[in-house]
């Protein structure tokens, strides 16, 4: 037996004697996510013990370091971990901005002390990060921001606000871009940590048209951040607001962009009924159903494609913006299928059948995924400027 | 296994790539078909492929062949098709190895070394009315003498004029009976007409063709899993074509943004061309991904292959056709003549997209087989 089959049948005895059965049903609404955090709740005694488990094991952050947390896994023994934790449909142990986002940026930029001291508490899902980019004035011209970090020697005092910052309202430190030099577009942010509970920063949850609030305004008011708590160099923040956006862009795609990879129409021949053939019976619905699932089976196979080079240093650096934008627009088209499908079931909002409007809600949520994290133009401008080598792009 | 190419798949792209590119680029073609060739391909080239080991990649070794995967041929496809190389590469040397070497006995035995040697050039004789239903083959084999008699009607048969063997699916009495029917038979007769793409493929007319037992590729009525093997085999083969025929247009297209100047400006700076250049690189990503799972899928002999096969046929599909349309728009009039090679990708292209089943037989293909 090879070195990576006995490391699948650990790994499988392992996932056997330790997740949870509850922890393996599909994932039924936001408080079945793990986020952690210091005020975090967990739904119940085995969501606990699978972030447990896995915090023990390194498995919440598998490929990164021991030291920092993690399992120290390679690439391809990662990729047997998630291969197994989805042949049992297990969820996962820890979601955060954290591992997501803020974890690779220090791990690239970030001092050994930084690394120790931060990395470890998002491992064990201790401290739940929030993402401070955008800026009222600043969407995708991001690097226009304004929130602006005035010196003090030992530290700053920053005053500005940030938009659509996720969870800020539970988040207990955030990741920010100030400006720290007016003179300087490009090489006059920081890229600082600081604690939601300092003196100064307030938050507004925002009403999407989902209803729902998952984004937040969040308000800086006179903030004193020492001037130890910040990532790369300062001033050179952008460097590391770039890494990340690729990374979270990585993310976006590695983590199922194109939504749940599975087919549509099978789900829905089940509701609709099929005809004498055998086939959905609605011809026309069928056709889309399927055209589209041609697409989300490619996107599976795109995303495994992806993973495998971007982790061996294959990819392009630019190709995470196209994972992004193709797997969003996909997902988009999934949960317009999904609202067609549904037909007026699908339309009700907050109904105790329709899950307090699941559909509906998920299929307005959906709509933000082309816009958050750089639009889908964006992505495009990227594409055709890093990647397509076209000009004046 | 990662899902991109190893240090010897990358060493065989290396040493095919330029062989192509330099032995049969383009120019290959318009001189084959501006001298009307009637043969269909080089057999000049076909006999380069040989020395290199081309038609026999996929034979097994105990055959004479180098006893390589889908993802190796894929990788030769995908040159004949950013070269447009006129071939009998796919019908030869990935269909009927396929489906010989599934079957195994006296016709594998017969065909496979003669394919590895350069000496066979096979003709697959599937569809019989203008669209792919392998599911209604109406060709009859009869039980006649020590053998059968075949009577029926095949179209879209490439190389069907000039192959030395046709692999012919007929219905048997209890099922799909596959037959290698040689060039000299009796009763068999090749139209070839040439294509919107220069290629050359035959009405085969089987007017009584009479075939010894052993002719029977495998077994009789069960030539049902040999026939899918060749299908997977050709419609893979056949994707991974369009991934190359869709990239060389997307790459001459994005050249050409980046040399035609209107309005004092070049016309890749405009964002609207930018926009749907970017949209078309992610497409073709996502059809070489797709490709690349069926092939690897195909290779591990998974049954998962079935469904990615149809997916590959379906999204290359698309993406190459997206490739050789915006081809053509982007490069306005000149996009238009003969005289530029965006408009021969086109054709290329809608040949390929008909063979082995069109987008639209493959999605349903998906749809099916995911139960709905």
């Amino acid at each position: 037996m090879s070195e990576l089959d006995a490391f699948r049948t650990e790994v499988r005895e392992w996932l056997e004697a330790n997740c949870p059965a509850e922890m393996r049903e599909p994932i039924r609404d936001e408080g079945d996510v793990c986020w952690g955090g210091r005020n975090f709740k967990f739904k119940n005694e085995a969501q606990k013990a699978w972030l447990e488990a896995c915090v023990a094991k390194g498995y919440t952050v598998p490929d990164w370091p021991k030291p920092y947390g993690g399992a120290g896994l390679t690439p391809e023994q990662t990729k047997i971990l998630k291969q197994e934790m989805k042949r049992i449909k297990a969820r996962s142990p820890l979601d955060s901005f954290g591992i997501w986002m803020l974890g690779p940026a220090l791990l690239q930029f970030g001092t050994e002390e930084q690394k120790v001291q931060y990395l470890n508490p998002i491992a064990r899902g201790e401290i739940r990060w929030c993402q401070g980019y955008s800026e009222p004035g600043s969407g995708s011209d991001l690097v226009s921001l304004q929130t602006f970090g005035e010196d003090k020697g030992d530290h700053w005092v920053v005053n500005g606000s940030k938009i659509w910052t996720s969870y800020a309202d539970k988040a207990d430190w955030i990741f920010c871009l100030v400006r720290t030099d007016k003179t300087n577009k490009y090489q006059g942010i920081t890229f600082m940590l600081f604690d939601m509970e300092s003196k100064g920063v307030t938050t507004k949850p925002i009403l999407l048209i989902s209803g729902n609030s998952p984004f937040c305004e969040t308000f800086f008011d006179d903030v004193e951040v020492p001037k130890t708590q910040y990532v790369g160099e300062i001033n050179r923040g952008w460097d590391v607001a770039k890494y990340l956006l690729g990374h979270e862009r990585e993310m976006i795609s590695g983590g199922g962009a194109g939504g749940d990879m599975v087919s549509i129409g099978g789900a829905f021949a089940k509701a609709f009924g099929k005809n004498a053939a055998g086939e959905l019976d609605d011809p026309i619905l069928r056709a889309e159903m399927a055209a589209f699932d041609v697409d989300v089976f490619a996107y599976r196979a795109m995303g495994e494609r992806f993973m495998d080079m971007w982790k061996t240093g294959r990819a392009h650096p630019a190709s995470s913006n196209m994972m992004k934008y193709v797997g969003t627009e996909l997902n988009k088209r999934r949960h317009e299928l999904v609202m067609s499908g549904g037909g007026s079931e699908a339309l009700e909002w907050d109904s105790e059948e329709s899950k307090g409007g699941a559909r509906a809600r998920g299929w307005l949520r959906t709509k933000a995924n082309s816009i958050e994290g750089g639009t889908s133009e964006v992505m495009l401008n990227v594409i055709a400027k890093r990647i397509l080598d076209l000009p004046g792009a | 296994m990662p899902l991109y190419h190893n240090d010897d798949q990358a060493m065989l792209k290396d040493s095919v790539a330029p062989f192509v590119a330099e032995q049969a680029p383009v120019s290959h073609l318009r001189k084959l078909r501006d001298s009307a060739d009637a043969t269909g391909f080089s057999r000049d080239l076909w006999a380069q492929f040989t020395e290199m080991g081309l038609p026999g990649m996929l034979v097994p070794e105990a055959h004479g062949g180098l006893g390589m995967g889908h993802m190796e041929a894929g990788i030769v496809l995908e040159e004949i098709g950013r070269n447009l190389t006129p071939s009998p590469f796919l019908s030869t040397g990935v269909g009927a190895v396929a489906a010989l070497a599934k079957a195994g006995g006296t016709q594998a035995g017969r065909w496979l070394p003669a394919i590895a040697s350069g000496e066979a050039i096979v003709a697959l004789a599937i569809d019989e009315g203008a669209k792919h239903r392998p599911d209604r083959i109406a060709t009859t084999a009869t039980r006649a003498g020590n053998g059968f008699r075949l009577d029926g009607k095949k179209s879209f048969v490439l190389h069907g004029h000039v192959a030395d063997v046709s692999i012919v699916a007929a219905k048997s009495d209890g099922g799909i009976t596959l037959f290698a029917v040689p060039k000299d038979a009796k009763g068999l007769t090749a139209d070839p007409r040439r294509l919107v793409d220069s290629s050359l493929a035959s009405h085969v007319t089987l007017d009584g063709v009479e075939v010894d037992a052993d002719a029977v590729i495998g077994e009789v009525d069960a030539g049902g899993e040999i026939l899918d093997a060749l299908l997977a085999a050709t419609r893979t083969g056949a994707a991974a074509e369009m991934v190359g025929v869709g990239q060389g247009a997307m790459d001459m297209t994005v050249n050409y943004l980046k040399e035609r100047k209107q309005f004092g400006k070049l016309i890749g700076e405009f964002q609207s061309l930018q926009h749907r250049a970017a949209h078309l690189y992610g497409e073709m990503e996502v059809a070489r991904a797709t490709v690349m799972k069926a092939q690897q899928l195909l290779d591990e002999g998974s049954e998962g292959a079935k469904l990615m096969v149809s997916v590959a046929k379906a999204k290359a599909g698309r993406a190459a056709n997206l490739a050789v349309r915006e081809g053509v728009q982007m490069h306005g009039g000149i996009g238009m003549t003969d005289e530029y090679d965006i408009g021969l990708y086109m054709k290329r292209d809608r040949a390929l997209a008909e063979y082995m089943g069109d987008v639209h037989y493959h999605i349903d293909q998906v749809a099916r087989m995911n139960g709905y």
